[in-house]
């Protein structure tokens, strides 16, 4: 039953059948979040989410008149008007009564529209006293939540696509949240005025949950503020809606809905978390123990663009195996890492990645692949390049 | 080609030494020789536009990765739009109008003849510099034809290659305006006042006007870009004090006029076809040209109803709203109008007709939408998801393809000297119709459930409406070829057109034979106050 359901089956092909078939699999005992021909919006579970809800329908349900009313008018003169029925034409070609009544009457439509239009916009933009303020940074290409108040206040990490490239490119089944899942969403309480900060380290970025009727531009050097109050617990998906470059379409938005307690028992332990994890700089690092941390940094850091294989994608996204720079003084390895590469897409990686994170992954970059340096380096040395 | 243009050899020698061969078209100053030219360019880019448009529709048909890399799927959806808007619909009315004009005033050519040719021969070096910068290194500006920085700083040495087509095509575009304004201003024959000029006119008059007030400022805004990319400027850096949304105000101080410098020019062709195949004249002539005028004026203050999500404050939120619905006054003024033509005619539906009407149906649906987008509320729903890809080619493929259509296959007759083949003429407008509805109506469901614009790959949700709309697309794109045998068959033979082929047309330029002679009204024609109104 749920595989006739699952989408993946509408295709052609045994071999898509049969990842349909495991797809469909997967699909059993959880929610079908897969809503094939939705018509609408989806489910408003917020204040402004509402308004705009509501006022798209009476906007549609206006236009629809109209436009049924004028090709009314025209259908009928298309029956009846023609020439082939031996209609003759009439000669009429100016009246001021009508030209004035087709001016004025759409014009007081318009003004009955603009009032509910700016009520609702004016609720929308409220972002005054919030519960609680979280900062959302783009960067190419994933989210990092910054808690600024509340109960989770300090608490900072990086919120990335988990969907497979494997799902990408077809080679693995895609699963039921294929794009539109991350490694740690945002975690919010429910019935609480949640306040965005929305910004950018590199390019345009935009941060938007459709179900809170939530989207803002995150622009870089500017920050721009949003909120949203979810009415029910649950998670809730959307996308990065500004064309921000080569993987735009894959850093999905995700936000946890939770209840207060949950969230309470959250923050806590995000908290011990940060504090058990917390950066020794001072730490000697030994290669196999560096070459493990360094891949995992790789793989969300570094990946999308110089590639798992480090070949890159040439000329845009240089390669890294057997790379100059890579073979060449750590130093100047380690300063493109803190601090990218102006006029390209390589960014700044400084502010993000503290330095036990800088100095693994340029030395899993220096020992991948065919490069095998053999070198370990110790976040002392990434400190002492800071700021130079 | 050459078939359709023996006939005009005859006269070619009428001063004496005209080149002939490829040199007659290099150095021709004949209006209607570059009006031929602009069209033939024009098509040629629709068709490479229109392949980029079905990688993107094949990459699209089911979610994953299948034929394209990211990177190059954002360098097609960018040369797409710029190759369609600049080197597809722009050329094509200028071709009409270079056409037309001349013969709809009584006017013996264009006002600068030589210049006329030189913004011709602006184009192919753009098309060149946009086409090719797909196979320089790092590949052509995969940023949206909005080129919005910081991305746009971003991108390869192909981004200055688009930044110069946009130079070059702006100064074209800004030559063609000011030969149609002094053209349309001085050139009229006697006892043409403007009050009785031909529609297609006022709405050339309008356009010129607005390419000339807003390409500088597309050109001085991408001038800008090349120098916080080459030279250290922070126009749109906010690490030097500048602030990356300003690109974005002043391209769509360009970028909102331009919608109209497309749409306008449509308006003007379908003016002419409506009366003609309603055997009736055009139903409030003056209300048409004041509706065109304020068309073209508020179209430069409703600019940031494309930035609502930008950060814009709330009052510039409820301005740009206000304005924008206020727009929506003289554009139904000119539906009605032109419903109220057609009512009680003598109609037929040959053709240009029926694009005619494929026109009046998509622009209103298109222009609808664009109500529901004006509404700040909504579009914060809608902004950037496939709502608003549905809504502009409503407006753009309608509003600018179906009436250059309806235009091609009225006045081709005049321009071969042939019938065309009507029955193939309609299977290409019912195709067309069919299959565009297909393509772009699903995309606005598709939006409403959340699918961002401008991505590769999506969410399973979205695989159905996805697939249909790609079937849509190649159905319509295919059908376009269609129109390439109409007219090489128009070319070549087929039934001879009388001067006035439409019973129902007036206007001076159903007064020259069919094809239309190298050179006409020599001496300006008489004016007739009846058939006035085209």
């Amino acid at each position: 039953m749920a595989i006739s359901k699952s989408k993946s089956c509408r295709g052609w092909g045994s071999a898509r059948l049969a990842r349909g078939l495991t797809a469909g699999a997967l699909a059993l005992g959880t929610e079908l979040a897969v809503a094939a021909w939705e018509l609408n919006l989806q489910p408003p579970v917020s204040a402004g989410a509402r308004l705009a809800y509501d006022l798209h329908t009476m906007v549609m349900w206006l236009i629809v008149v109209i436009f049924v009313g004028v090709f009314g008018v025209l259908s009928y003169s298309l029956y009846a008007h023609r020439k082939s029925k031996g209609h003759k034409p009439a000669d009429f070609h100016d009246n001021t009564t009508v030209e004035i009544l087709w001016t004025v009457v759409p014009f007081i439509i318009l003004v009955l529209i603009a009032f509910p239009a700016t009520t609702s916009l004016v609720a929308m933009r409220d972002t005054s006293q919030p519960d609680m303020t979280v900062k959302a940074t783009g960067y190419q290409w994933k989210w990092g939540y910054e808690y600024l108040t509340g109960d989770a206040a300090g608490i900072k990490y990086m919120s990335v696509l988990a969907t497979t490239q494997d799902q990408i490119k077809g080679l693995a089944p895609k699963g039921e949240h294929y794009l539109l899942e991350v490694d740690k969403p945002l975690v919010v309480p429910v019935n609480q005025k949640v306040r965005i900060l929305a910004t950018s380290a590199d390019v345009i970025h935009n941060w938007s949950v459709p179900a809170f009727a939530v989207k803002t531009d995150a622009v870089p050097g500017f920050v721009r503020d949003t909120w949203f109050r979810a009415e029910k617990e649950g998670t809730y998906r959307g996308q990065c809606s500004e064309l921000c470059g080569k993987d735009h379409g894959f850093m999905p938005v995700v936000v946890e809905v939770v209840s207060a307690e949950k969230y309470a028992a959250w923050a806590a332990e995000q908290k011990k978390l940060m504090a058990a994890g917390a950066e020794d700089v001072s730490k000697v690092w030994t290669l196999a123990e560096q070459q493990a941390h360094g891949e995992k940094v790789y793989t969300t850091n570094c990946a999308a663009c110089h590639q798992p294989t480090g070949q890159g994608l040439p000329p845009a996204f240089p390669a890294l195996d057997g790379s100059k720079l890579v073979k060449g003084p750590k130093q100047a390895h380690i300063q493109i890492v803190l601090n990218g590469k102006p006029g390209t897409a390589m960014a700044a990686f400084g502010a993000q990645l503290n330095d036990t994170d800088v100095a693994a992954v340029v030395a899993y970059e220096r020992n991948a692949w065919s490069n095998k340096s053999g070198e370990v380096i110790q976040p002392a040395e990434v400190k002492a390049l800071r700021g130079k | 080609m050459n078939a359709s243009h023996t006939a005009h050899h005859d006269d070619l020698g009428h001063h004496g030494h005209a080149p002939t061969g490829i040199m007659r078209w290099i150095t021709t100053t004949n209006h209607k020789d570059i009006g031929t030219m602009y069209l033939w360019f024009s098509f040629i880019m629709f068709l490479v536009g229109g392949a980029m448009s079905l990688v993107i529709r094949a990459e699209l048909m089911q979610p994953g990765i299948q034929y394209v890399s990211p990177e190059f799927y954002n360098q097609m959806l960018t040369l797409h739009a710029l190759i369609m808007v600049f080197g597809a619909i722009m050329p094509a009315f200028v071709g009409f109008a270079n056409w037309m004009l001349p013969l709809m005033l009584g006017a013996p050519d264009m006002a600068f003849a030589r210049m006329n040719n030189w913004s011709f021969w602006l184009l192919p070096p753009a098309a060149i510099l946009l086409t090719g910068s797909l196979f320089v290194p790092g590949g052509a500006a995969g940023t949206g034809w909005t080129l919005y920085p910081p991305l746009s700083v971003q991108m390869g040495i192909g981004m200055d290659m688009a930044i110069f087509a946009v130079h070059i095509l702006g100064m074209s575009s800004i030559m063609g305006s000011i030969n149609i304004i002094t053209t349309i201003l001085n050139l009229r024959t006697p006892g043409m006042t403007l009050m009785k000029m031909p529609m297609f006119a006022w709405t050339w008059l309008v356009t010129a006007f607005l390419l000339i007030a807003s390409m500088p400022i597309l050109a001085g805004a991408v001038t800008m870009l090349l120098t916080d990319r080459h030279f250290g400027t922070s126009f749109f850096a906010a690490a030097g004090g500048g602030d990356p949304v300003l690109f974005q105000h002043i391209f769509w101080f360009f970028g909102h006029p331009e919608v109209y410098i497309i749409a306008l020019p449509a308006f003007g062709v379908v003016s002419h076809v409506i009366p003609a195949f309603s055997r009736k004249p055009l139903f409030g002539y003056v209300s048409m040209v004041y509706a065109i005028a304020a068309i073209g004026l508020i179209s430069f203050f409703v600019w940031a109803h494309h930035m609502y999500v930008t950060g814009i404050p709330l009052t510039g939120q409820l301005y740009f709203m206000y304005a924008t619905l206020l727009i929506a006054v003289p554009t139904g003024v000119k539906v009605f109008n032109w419903v109220t033509t057609m009512w009680r005619g003598a109609l037929s539906f040959e053709t240009p007709m029926l694009f005619a009407l494929g026109f009046l149906f998509l622009f209103t649906i298109g222009g609808l939408t664009g109500l529901v987008l004006a509404i700040t509320a909504v579009d914060i729903q809608l902004q950037d998801t496939y709502y608003v890809v549905a809504h502009f080619h409503y407006v753009m493929v309608a509003g600018a393809l179906f009436s250059a259509y309806a235009g091609l296959y009225y006045w081709l007759p005049k321009w071969t000297g042939h019938m065309y083949n009507e029955s193939l003429g309609k299977l290409h407008f019912w195709l067309s119709i069919v299959f565009f509805n297909v393509a772009f109506f699903p995309q606005h469901f598709l939006g409403l459930a959340g699918m961002p614009r401008r991505i590769p790959d999506y969410a399973q949700q979205f695989t159905d409406f996805n697939m249909v709309s790609g079937i849509g697309a190649f159905g319509f794109g295919f059908s376009q070829l269609l129109v390439l045998v109409v007219v090489f068959q128009a070319m070549k033979g087929g039934a001879k057109a009388a001067a006035k082929p439409w019973d129902g047309a007036t206007g001076l330029e159903w007064t020259v034979p069919s094809p239309a002679p190298h050179h006409t009204f020599e001496d300006p024609p008489p004016f007739d106050q009846a058939t006035a109104h085209g």
